[in-house]
């Protein structure tokens, strides 16, 4: 997504120490999870403390930015100001390590082209007032 | 008894009285007059006075959106001069909405007090009033507002992803694609569930809906529709949960509590539970069984949540009442889950077409069938085992009910 696209409205999450990564990852265009430095855990949404083996030693990594749809939902019902219906929700899932998954737009189709299992891939939709970097999915385009 | 009934506490606790106040769609009455009309036709209900309540029990307790709590504890401690407290509990971050009874049953059984007062009230309804759902939305409905999303709707409302709809939506999607499951099976839910509202005085729908009605109804997000939704509504709810040495003072023959579970064996979270097909209702139910000689095959009738259609599917799955990926099927046609069928479902017409009184009402229907007080809608043969299951996403609790014993 280019600078000069227009931006939706969206609320903007709560930015803190925990989750700066996420958020602002998109700056330097890197999808971001917090991640073990002991057994190499992902975690995600991010805590203080490994949950598998309660290592405290928690670094930053940049994933693939590659995805694949777990499950979606169009909506067509306009809640609040926001993304113009319909527009596409999806949970996606992420090769990096199994249950390593968020929730998510689709974008850049069609919503009701999105399928359960379809390849995806990071996008960022800035919010450069805010300093906050909303990582999107589109479907992976065949080059 | 056996050394493991001894272990199941809850047995020690009754449903003594139920109490609702009026229900309607938008009542613009003050929230707290409903909780107490509740909560006083409770008592009575149960043949008590006010100063024969020594507990108080409530979800969510003062705290939620617009129209989430119509009286916390504080509220109905004061509102009604109870004088002989002994113990009280309230807050949102419960088992489903029924973990305020679970709670209660706990505090009976441990001898902390004899006879417990519980409710549930909203006004979501005349919360929205004219500004509509928007209204009660995180901000306001404003573009300018400076509110930051925190907690689970950090992830969520970035994303224009308010509503549980959404999140439950997603799951239906996954089942859908696993299981094969359609949107003719899912409608028997919303269709069986307004079959049962127009025998219900107090229900918000009943005019007829067929299951091409369903279908045809406006999309809200795939799959689900509007007749997936449940209402939002006015309207309080109340119980009184006595220990069973109290059972002689009482005036209706008690409900034993046979059962409850509160499980929740995955991640506590909407999106990151590990089965996208299914919610804890599904650990719950496993549970549930584990505490009692009873089977599925012996409950006649079954009060399960329907704050969204899809939610029904996952405690029908997850009570074991048919097989994981199984509920399509089971339900389709209809003819089950009818009010004369095998497994008559939401006899009251469910939150779906009687108002969304947020997990309460479905005790308060398995109560008064157990009663045989359900008027038009009692289920035949004089039953006396049900169900209610309460909660949708990351909470589940339910009370497998009896009147034998």
């Amino acid at each position: 997504m280019s600078d000069t696209a227009e931006v939706p409205f969206r609320i903007m999450p709560a930015v803190s120490d925990r989750n700066r990564h996420y958020w602002q990852g998109g700056r330097e265009g890197k999808l971001q999870f917090q991640r073990c430095n002991q057994c190499k855990y992902y975690l995600h949404p991010p805590g203080v403390i490994c949950p598998k083996c309660r290592s405290k030693d928690i670094g930053i990594e940049a994933v693939s930015g590659r995805a694949e749809v777990l499950t979606f939902s169009v909506n067509v019902q306009p809640w609040m100001p926001g993304l113009e219906p319909p527009f596409v929700l999806a949970i996606v899932g992420l090769p990096e390590q199994d249950g390593l998954r968020l929730t998510t737009n689709i974008v850049n189709c069609d919503p009701y082209s999105v399928t359960i299992g379809m390849p995806v891939q990071v996008l960022f939709e800035p919010h450069v007032d805010e300093e906050v970097w909303i990582p999107l999915f589109e479907p992976v385009r065949e080059r | 008894m056996s050394e493991a009934t001894d272990l199941i506490g809850e047995r020690r606790a009754v449903i003594s009285g139920a109490g609702q106040s009026d229900i309607g769609r938008r009542l613009f009455r003050d929230p707290l007059e409903l909780t107490l009309d509740a909560c006083l036709a409770a008592i009575d209900d149960a043949g008590l006075t006010t100063a024969d309540i020594d507990g108080l029990s409530t979800y969510p307790g003062a705290s939620g959106p617009a129209g989430f709590s119509g009286g916390g504890i504080t509220d109905v401690h004061d509102g009604l001069r109870f004088e002989n407290i002994q113990w009280f509990c309230g807050g949102l971050e419960y088992p489903g909405q029924l973990g305020a009874v679970v709670n209660a049953c706990l505090a009976v059984s441990a001898g902390l007090c004899k006879h417990v007062l519980v409710w549930r009230s909203v006004f979501e309804g005349s919360a929205q009033g004219k500004g509509g759902r928007a209204a009660v939305m995180p901000g306001g409905g404003s573009t300018t507002t400076s509110f930051k999303a925190t907690g689970f709707m950090e992830w969520v409302l970035p994303y224009s992803a308010p509503s549980a709809a959404i999140w439950i939506a997603m799951l239906a999607q996954r089942h859908f694609h696993e299981y094969g499951t359609t949107r003719e099976q899912l409608g028997q839910i919303a269709v069986n569930a307004r079959k049962n509202a127009a025998l219900n005085p107090k229900a918000i729908y009943t005019d007829p809906m067929s299951l091409d009605d369903y279908l045809a109804a406006r999309m809200i997000t795939t799959p689900l529709c509007l007749y997936d939704c449940d209402v939002p509504c006015d309207g309080g709810t109340a119980f009184v949960v006595s220990r069973i040495d109290t059972v002689p003072d009482l005036r209706k023959p008690p409900i034993n509590v046979e059962a409850v579970a509160t499980a929740l064996h995955g991640r506590p979270s909407w999106d990151q539970y590990h089965d996208l097909t299914s919610m804890p209702a599904q650990d719950a139910g496993k549970e549930l069984w584990k505490r009692t000689d009873l089977k599925p095959t012996d409950v006649q009738l079954a009060e399960m949540y329907d704050g969204f259609s899809f939610i029904t599917i996952a405690w029908l799955e997850g009570m074991g009442f048919c097989g994981k990926g199984e509920a399509g099927p089971y339900i389709e046609g209809g003819a089950r889950i009818a009010l004369d069928g095998e497994l008559p479902l939401n006899t009251n017409g469910g939150q779906l077409s009687s108002g969304r009184l947020h997990g309460f009402g479905f005790l308060h229907e398995a109560s008064v069938q157990l009663w045989g007080e359900a008027g038009d809608r009692q289920v035949a043969g004089d039953p006396e085992v049900g169900v209610a299951c309460a909660g949708g996403g990351p909470m589940a609790g339910t009370l497998l009910l009896t009147r034998r014993r």
